[in-house]
């Protein structure tokens, strides 16, 4: 108990000099701007550096030069590469929203008991105990040619030959990226769905509304900020994605991230540092369109 | 010898060993070194392909100093060796990385004359010639990059000076593998590999500057186009390279490509693919499973490639005599044999002869039938009694080589392109 007598003490000359309470306020910020700035305005910062350099064969050499922006919005493989890399964020966007809500909503107005939609959550969030590279992998002998999907198909007699667009393809990539990130879509849903004030559903209710209207005019938005929570998550993570697009495509499709891996793999760092500015950039005003349709920090 | 404070070994053992170490310096006498040998640790790095714990293992039992292996992937390697010279003492590298990383001047040329065994090394990375008659391959071959006038040389000569630049120690002859029973008719040219036939079963490196000799071998093959040297291709002969396997790929012609040699092995053994770019020990891995895989000769021959270690042109004084024993230690038989019962050739296959057993030597060596089971050095069976190497001897597929892996000189225009063709 006596440890909590002593700020009082403490603070009293601070409110008597306000001069010292700007001191103390600034140090106790201090540590956590000092963690920003090490490890995340200073590697931007030199990543944004880096990408006007110049680079050899196998060196590279401090200039200020557009080459690697003139390069990068010189070819038009970036645009399809970058066209590529906003589908999968779309069509992943969308199924990891449709199947994160209704996980969601399932939780939160289905499931009655405290215990059991706990229960049910961390059942959810199991599969995330092992690597992400495992479970993206794991699909791979089951989608194959002679795969289980393949030969159950077979079996059934609904397919007459291996389906080869399992594997290797579009629909391959994401699958995985959907299996992948629709928990960070459930998670931040479920949670705005449980501060959801259940008599404003009772009232609804006693005003009429069928379930679906209940749904649209009540649930929905007041779910919005944590939908916007998850397509922040699932959205930056895809469009940063590199190695599940390399190992579900077979390295036949590419993305942003694999154009910068296939960089850095060359030792064309500043070229690398170029198209991760221009993907940084993409991925902020994604944001920031996103974050004008829903004021998320009125809900955090 | 003012470059003493710069060897790695502690103070201490400067003044232990004291005078015998100055007096040792000045006299080229490397017995003298004895004990103060054990203490020096050489730093070697290269692709996983040569560097095996069982290597640094057999040198610590055999001379007593210890050799730290770092395996990288080969872009990696070539960075180090450019432009970090003091982070390694010995650098194993491709020649087509050498080609690349010599004009640094990070390494020092080798004294052929400290070399034991270097008359019997094979012809190809003395000469260029295995045998008196042979027709030199196109792209870099090991002897064009192998020599130079003398220490601190930087230009490539093209007789045999009597200063190395790498001592080769590993190589081998890569075509396609195919899975014969799902294929089931002979495959005898490069051009199978975008035959229509094969249409989402074909797959190919995706290492540009390997994967573009592959393709070039195909292109040639189906009659497109003769390159004057598939090694140094011109803007043109790039664009219509791959322009013509971009079309193979939008009809849709491969299941997919690999990066890594797992992924190779994945493809193959999982009937995904059945026609592909792979190396030797990645069939050796797929018939280890079972798996029935066949390294195909193929008419217009294969596409070679071969390692050597080098020196850091920091390596000086006791540990530079170290750096030669070791390199005499590695052609001296041991390492041959251990690296031949893999599959892949030693510089100097004679002395490896004595560390493998007849049939293995008839076996992987001479093409003959194998009269019992042939083991890998970690003990997995590999052929029967009776199978015979594919390809056949070693004159067979070392005779029948038709480009090195090469570094050519519009090699960024090429990677440029080659990502245009992943991306396609």
């Amino acid at each position: 108990m006596t440890d909590q007598t002593l700020p009082i003490p403490a603070s009293e000359p601070a409110r008597r000099k306000p001069a010292s309470r700007h001191v103390i306020g600034w140090l106790q910020a201090a540590p956590l701007a000092l963690v920003l700035a090490v490890f995340l305005v200073a590697p931007i910062v030199m990543i944004v550096v880096v990408s006007f350099w110049g680079a050899t064969e196998f060196s590279i050499y401090p200039a200020f030069q557009f080459d690697n922006y003139a390069f990068l919005f010189g070819s038009d493989v970036t645009y399809r590469v970058f066209a590529n890399t906003f589908k999968y964020a779309l069509i992943t966007w969308i199924f990891t929203l449709l199947i994160g809500f209704t996980v969601a909503y399932f939780l939160a107005f289905h499931v009655r008991s405290l215990t059991w939609q706990i229960a049910l959550f961390l059942l959810c969030t199991i599969p995330f105990w092992t690597s992400n590279i495992i479970r993206m992998i794991s699909w791979i002998p089951f989608l194959g040619r002679e795969g289980l999907a393949n030969s159950t198909l077979l079996s059934w007699g609904v397919i007459d030959a291996p389906l080869e667009w399992l594997l290797f393809s579009d629909f391959s990539v994401i699958l995985a990226f959907v299996h992948l990130y629709t928990l960070f879509m459930v998670v931040p849903i479920f949670n705005t769905m449980m501060r959801i004030d259940k008599s404003l559903i009772e009232a609804a209710a006693d005003a009429g509304a069928t379930g679906w209207q209940t749904l649209w005019h009540v649930i929905i938005p007041l779910t919005k900020p944590g939908i916007m929570i998850g397509t922040i998550f699932v959205v930056t993570l895809v469009m940063g994605d590199f190695i599940t697009v390399r190992f579900m495509s077979g390295s036949q499709s590419a993305n942003v991230g694999r154009m910068i891996q296939n960089d850095v793999g060359l030792l064309q760092y500043p070229s690398a540092a170029a198209t991760a500015v221009i993907l940084l950039i993409t991925v902020l005003l994604v944001i920031g369109i996103l974050l004008r349709f829903v004021d998320i920090r009125k809900e955090l | 010898m003012t470059t003493i404070p710069k060897i790695r070994y502690s103070r201490r053992s400067v003044l232990k060993t004291g005078g015998a170490a100055m007096a040792a310096t000045a006299l080229p006498a490397p017995m003298v070194w004895g004990q103060a040998i054990k203490d020096v640790t050489l730093r070697q790095f290269g692709t996983g392909v040569s560097n095996l714990n069982e290597v640094a293992a057999k040198v610590k039992e055999d001379l007593g100093f210890t050799l730290e292996m770092t395996a990288l992937d080969s872009d990696s390697v070539t960075q180090r060796a450019a432009t970090q010279p003091d982070s390694f003492d010995i650098a194993d590298i491709e020649y087509w990385i050498c080609k690349k990383v010599w004009p640094t001047g990070n390494l020092q040329a080798m004294d052929t004359s400290k070399i034991t065994n270097y008359d019997k090394i094979v012809g190809i990375f003395r000469d260029g010639k295995l045998t008196p008659d042979s027709v030199i391959a196109q792209g870099t071959a090991p002897h064009t990059v192998g020599f130079v006038d003398g220490p601190g040389s930087t230009d490539f000569v093209d007789n045999e000076s009597g200063w190395m630049t790498l001592i080769p120690t590993i190589y081998n002859a890569d075509t396609l593998g195919i899975r014969p029973d799902l294929i089931g008719r002979p495959i005898n040219n490069w051009s199978e590999l975008l035959n229509p036939e094969f249409a989402g079963k074909a797959s190919i490196l995706d290492i540009s500057s390997i994967g573009v000799m592959d393709m070039a071998m195909v292109v040639e093959s189906m009659g497109e186009y003769t390159y004057p040297d598939k090694g140094n291709m011109t803007r043109e002969e790039i664009d219509l390279t791959l322009g013509i396997f971009t079309e193979a790929k939008q009809n849709g012609q491969f299941r997919a490509f690999w990066k890594t040699f797992d992924e190779s092995v994945n493809l193959m053994a999982s009937g995904e693919v059945v026609i592909q770019s792979m190396w030797s020990p990645a069939i050796t891995a797929v018939k280890s499973r079972g798996i029935p895989c066949v390294y195909q000769p193929l008419e217009e021959g294969y596409r070679s490639w071969g390692g050597g270690i080098g020196l850091s042109n920091s390596l000086s004084g006791i540990e530079l005599d170290a750096a030669y024993e070791y390199i005499n230690w590695y052609l001296s038989g041991w390492v041959g044999g251990f690296l031949m019962r893999q599959g892949y050739y030693s510089a100097v296959p004679e002395t490896s002869k004595e560390h493998m057993s007849v049939n293995e030597w008839g076996y992987w060596f001479e093409g003959k039938e194998a009269t019992d089971t042939i083991t890998s050095p970690f003990g997995d069976p590999l052929a029967q009694a009776g199978e015979v190497r594919d390809g056949g001897s070693f004159f067979d597929r070392m005779g029948a080589v038709a480009c090195w892996n090469a570094v050519m000189d519009e090699n960024q225009y090429m990677v440029r392109k080659w990502n245009e063709f992943i991306a396609a």
